[in-house]
């Protein structure tokens, strides 16, 4: 689509020899395609992959924990020499712990939830016919296409793949003699990851670009939907932090592979002998690795509570309660987002006073957050609610958020952290409030705008289904890891067995264990819904089967490349006009009546 | 064999359930579609309660089953601990109270608003009101937590009373080292290019004075009971973490940047193993911080005892300067001789040096 024609989208004839233009070739369409809904299903589908991989090397590294005395003849078939013995070595646990890290927050919770819904949403719901530069669109896919090559290719290298933490600590994560997974395979993790950012950058300056610059006629800032504010502010956190993460990277590279001392200093690697590094600091790499780090907590979070904001007002047929209170929370949260990064590393040594700051700071964000929760509740207060799966996802969203948020106040502290920090805690902490709960948000955004994507319903049964095992069983793993936080029970830890304080914990794990491995079977069944549902799902057959406001519901039941196939609608409302004056729904291209009365 | 046997009956569940839901799905289409969602969603509602409720008993079965298994069950090991103890409890009746009251109305409101025919949804946008209260509260409570926790944080991260040993330790893949400035009360310099794993595991600088009655010894580190003990910490390859569970704290070990840490401990070891009525309880000292494959085994012991049981064993160690220089040694030249073979691996490391 020429530029031209996407900035006056509202003159039609422009628009009609460009969409025939780009059906032409199965290549333009499915795989180069520029059309923002089929790259937003690209990120998806490679998401979904990224997911089921992710998820198996959790299932993997669970076993070990759950039985490590057991072996499993099948897993040395499946590891081959990382699996000696069926076995699971330490090196092939390390590096599938360190592997499901990465792949779970950045494939999965960043490029599947935002590149699939920032793509798919933002040109619907603000009436655009596509991204302002929708090939740029398409090489942020092919760089995250291409950073998933790489990574997956670094599980093969001889040496095995990147094994030090998703978060790559030096001096670790810099030197090959210190651990084997520190050798090519780092590399290879490096270059995936830069290629990542490039990847989110491209996407990032994309979705700011067309929020800002391409909405219809009559959508003012203040009547986007809560969605797409939510993916603005997660884009412009992307945008600021990312760079700061690559350069971060650059350096390590640096002290890789060219003899720099940027974080290595007074070293000495058994077997080797001393370093010549001298003067760096490895706890640079954690500042610049954390000024990433937490916003990204956010990038993951924030696309997931713009989606069941929309959802649970959509499905409870009452408007979002407080349009601008949650505006100014999510703003807030993006803004603190940036001034908490150290309370990753109050056990660094860091300077006592700095520390109390980013308490302070930290606890902060429990207010914007608090709003959020109480709003969403009222939303739900004297509604009419009806339970798509879309809306369950989002209701067992807010609870997680809850239970994983109030966490955050214990470990946000820093004279609780100094205790619970890197603790079996501070996994059920992040993984109930930013993985589970986000991925909720995904699962809910899927159940709610598969229609759109393919014009035809997931199966709703198996829809519940999904939803009540999972969510039973997200309580069930990560709730009892509290309790081994309270003891102190390490992260990352291969095997308890030789510790007297933690190896009482063995009949838990092998319970956390097997329920781990039912919750991901549950998984598949819902990937078995998806791709049964795109090819013989039932029909959708009217355009707007939730009776929602926003725009994406104006267009053809399986829109073409452009989006409307005549004029863009013009937008005359906010777009939470659910039971207004007894009305049930007023969609956002309606005008407003003379005898309405003004929210 | 068992393992196609059991991937096929997975298999199997799969395709039973996915038919019965493609089955339901034609069910509801026979007996309208605005019947069944109906049905389904009173289903749904349903279930909502039964969650909360369910939840709640598994919350108080967990409960039952793990409490006495956490630290909480037992008196903390320090000073400090005692102080998190009483902090932790504050945070989890303040964050409890809170998690039981959202959940419910959660839940409750899920229940209690399900879909129903003759409702009419309360158009309800805003009210600066309700806002204000609800940004007010959570403030207020934070800022109370908030100055709770920091009054601690100063106090852990402060200086130590003037009377507290002062022991190094020093992190490596996979072990610990501890180092007691000896008679002198003052560390010899260190230089980490003087390493050398079989005599000099930390690199001092035997040139120092001061350095020559440092003792060093590994895996295990003898404090006293009731003394303040400061940790001066640091690593000799990657980062590692000095992890003190049953004193509540836990500080960093980086290479190149020394760290401080100090607490006083209340109990001896002997008497913790009465008061946990565990005969082999023991004050581990775990790395807290991913430093490499052997991460899971780098073990320490931390052995508190009063001050007789100290001194004595105090009386036993020898300096290190006399395993690094064993003709120096005035009382015995064999046994010096001995430590040195018994690092073989060591000795070839540093031949490549």
């Amino acid at each position: 689509m020429s530029h031209e024609a996407v900035l006056h989208g509202h003159d039609s004839h422009g628009h009609d020899d460009h969409s025939h233009e780009h059906h032409d070739t199965f290549l333009s369409k499915y795989v180069f395609s520029q059309d923002h809904k089929m790259i937003a299903k690209q990120f998806l589908i490679t998401g979904m992959v990224w997911a089921v991989l992710g998820g198996l090397m959790s299932v993997l590294f669970r076993l070990q924990l759950g039985y490590p005395e057991a072996s499993f003849p099948w897993l040395e078939s499946l590891l081959g020499k990382w699996a000696k013995g069926g076995q699971i070595t330490p090196e092939a646990y390390y590096a599938l712990v360190t592997t499901h890290g990465t792949v779970l927050v950045f494939f999965v919770l960043t490029a599947g939830l935002s590149g699939t819904f920032a793509n798919f949403l933002i040109p619907l719901q603000i009436g655009a016919r596509d991204m302002a530069s929708p090939f740029m669109n398409m090489l942020s896919y092919w760089f995250f296409f291409a950073a998933s090559i790489v990574m997956l290719s670094s599980m093969f290298v001889e040496t095995g793949p990147f094994s030090g933490g998703w978060t790559a600590y030096p001096p670790l994560s810099a030197l090959g003699d210190a651990s084997p997974g520190s050798k090519s395979g780092m590399d290879l993790w490096i270059i995936a990851m830069a290629l990542f950012v490039v990847s989110s950058l491209l996407g990032g300056l994309n979705y700011i670009a067309t929020i800002l610059n391409m909405r219809t006629k009559g959508m003012s800032m203040t009547r986007l939907p809560l969605t797409i504010w939510a993916l603005f502010f997660t884009a412009v956190l992307g945008v600021l932090s990312f760079p700061v993460l690559l350069s971060g990277f650059i350096l390590l590279i640096f002290d890789r592979n060219f003899g720099t001392s940027f974080y290595l200093s007074d070293i000495f690697v058994n077997g080797v002998g001393a370093l010549s590094n001298e003067g760096g600091s490895a706890i640079l790499y954690q500042h610049l690795f954390w000024f990433l780090g937490h916003p990204e907590v956010y990038i993951i979070l924030l696309p997931a509570m713009g989606m069941v904001s929309e959802i649970m007002s959509i499905n409870s047929r009452k408007p979002i309660f407080g349009y601008m209170a949650m505006l100014g929370s999510l703003f807030a949260i993006a803004v603190l987002a940036f001034l908490v990064w150290a309370h990753h590393m109050f056990v660094t040594g860091l300077n006592p006073f700095l520390g109390s700051v980013f308490v302070l700071l930290t606890l902060l964000i429990a207010v914007p957050s608090a709003i959020k929760v109480f709003n969403w509740l009222t939303t739900l207060w004297r509604g009419n609610i009806r339970f798509t799966p879309a809306m369950l996802f989002a209701i067992g969203f807010v609870s997680l958020f809850i239970s994983g948020g109030l966490t955050g106040i214990w470990l946000g502290n820093a004279a609780l952290d100094i205790h619970l920090h890197d603790t079996y805690f501070v996994i059920a902490h992040f993984h109930i409030v930013m993985g589970v709960a986000s991925m909720f948000g995904m699962f809910a955004g899927v159940y709610h705008w598969f229609p759109k994507m393919y014009g035809r319903h997931l199966n709703n049964s198996l829809g519940y289904i999904h939803f009540w095992i999972t969510m039973a069983g997200a309580y069930m793993i990560f709730w009892p890891m509290h309790y081994e936080g309270l003891a102190g029970m390490p992260r990352r830890y291969f095997d308890f067995s030789i510790w007297e304080s933690f190896k009482q914990f063995a009949e838990l794990n092998r319970f956390i264990s097997l329920v781990s491995m039912i919750v991901f079977a549950t998984q598949l069944l819902f990937l078995m819904n998806f791709f049964y549902s795109i090819f013989k799902g039932r029909r959708v057959t009217t355009k707007n089967p939730w009776l929602a406001n926003t725009l994406e519901w104006t267009t053809p039941i399986v829109p073409g490349h452009g989006n409307w196939p005549g004029e863009i609608p013009e937008v005359h409302r906010w777009p939470y006009d659910y039971s207004k004056d007894g009305v049930d729904f007023i969609p956002q291209d309606v005008p407003v009546g003379a005898d309405e009365t003004s929210h | 064999m068992s393992l196609y046997l059991s991937i096929a009956i997975i298999a199997l569940i799969f395709v039973v359930i996915f038919q019965i839901a493609k089955a339901s799905e034609h069910v509801s289409v026979l007996k309208g579609e605005e019947e069944s969602r109906k049905q389904a969603n009173k289903i749904n509602g349903f279930l909502m309660v039964a969650f909360l409720v369910l939840g709640f008993v598994g919350v108080y079965v967990c409960n039952e089953y793990l409490f006495s298994k956490t630290l909480l069950a037992h008196p903390a090991a320090s000073v400090q601990g005692e102080k998190l103890d009483e902090m932790l409890w504050v945070t989890l009746a303040v964050t409890g109270i809170v998690f039981v009251i959202t959940q419910v109305i959660l839940f409750w409101f899920a229940y209690k608003y399900q879909e129903q025919e003759n409702r009419k949804p309360f158009f309800f946008a805003h009210s600066t009101k309700l806002e204000l209260i609800w940004t007010a509260i959570p403030a207020i409570t934070l800022t109370i937590l908030v100055v709770f926790g920091l009054r601690n944080w100063f106090f852990f991260t402060g200086e130590p009373p003037k009377n507290a040993m002062v022991v190094e330790v020093t992190g490596k893949q996979f072990g610990w080292i501890f180092r007691y400035s000896g008679k002198d009360a003052v560390f010899g310099k260190k230089y980490y290019k003087n390493i050398d794993p079989a005599t000099n595991s930390v690199g001092i600088v035997w040139d120092d004075k001061y350095s020559q009655d440092d003792i060093l010894t590994e895996q295990t580190m003898y404090v006293v009971k009731g003394t303040p003990v400061k940790l001066i910490i640091g690593s000799r390859d990657v980062v590692h973490d000095v992890g003190l569970s049953h004193f509540r704290l836990k500080m960093d070990a980086v290479p190149g940047i020394p760290t401080t840490m100090w607490f006083t401990p209340k109990y001896t070891t002997k008497e913790m193993k009465e008061i946990t009525g565990n005969p082999d309880f023991a004050y581990e000292i775990s790395c807290d911080q991913m430093c490499g494959n052997g991460h899971y085994s780098m073990k320490g012991i931390i052995e508190v005892v009063d001050q007789e049981e100290y001194d004595m064993w105090m009386a036993k160690q020898k300096p290190q300067y006399y395993a690094a220089f064993p003709e120096k040694d005035p009382t015995a030249v064999k046994e010096a001789d001995a430590t040195v073979k018994t690092d073989s691996t060591a000795t070839v490391a540093t031949a490549k040096m």
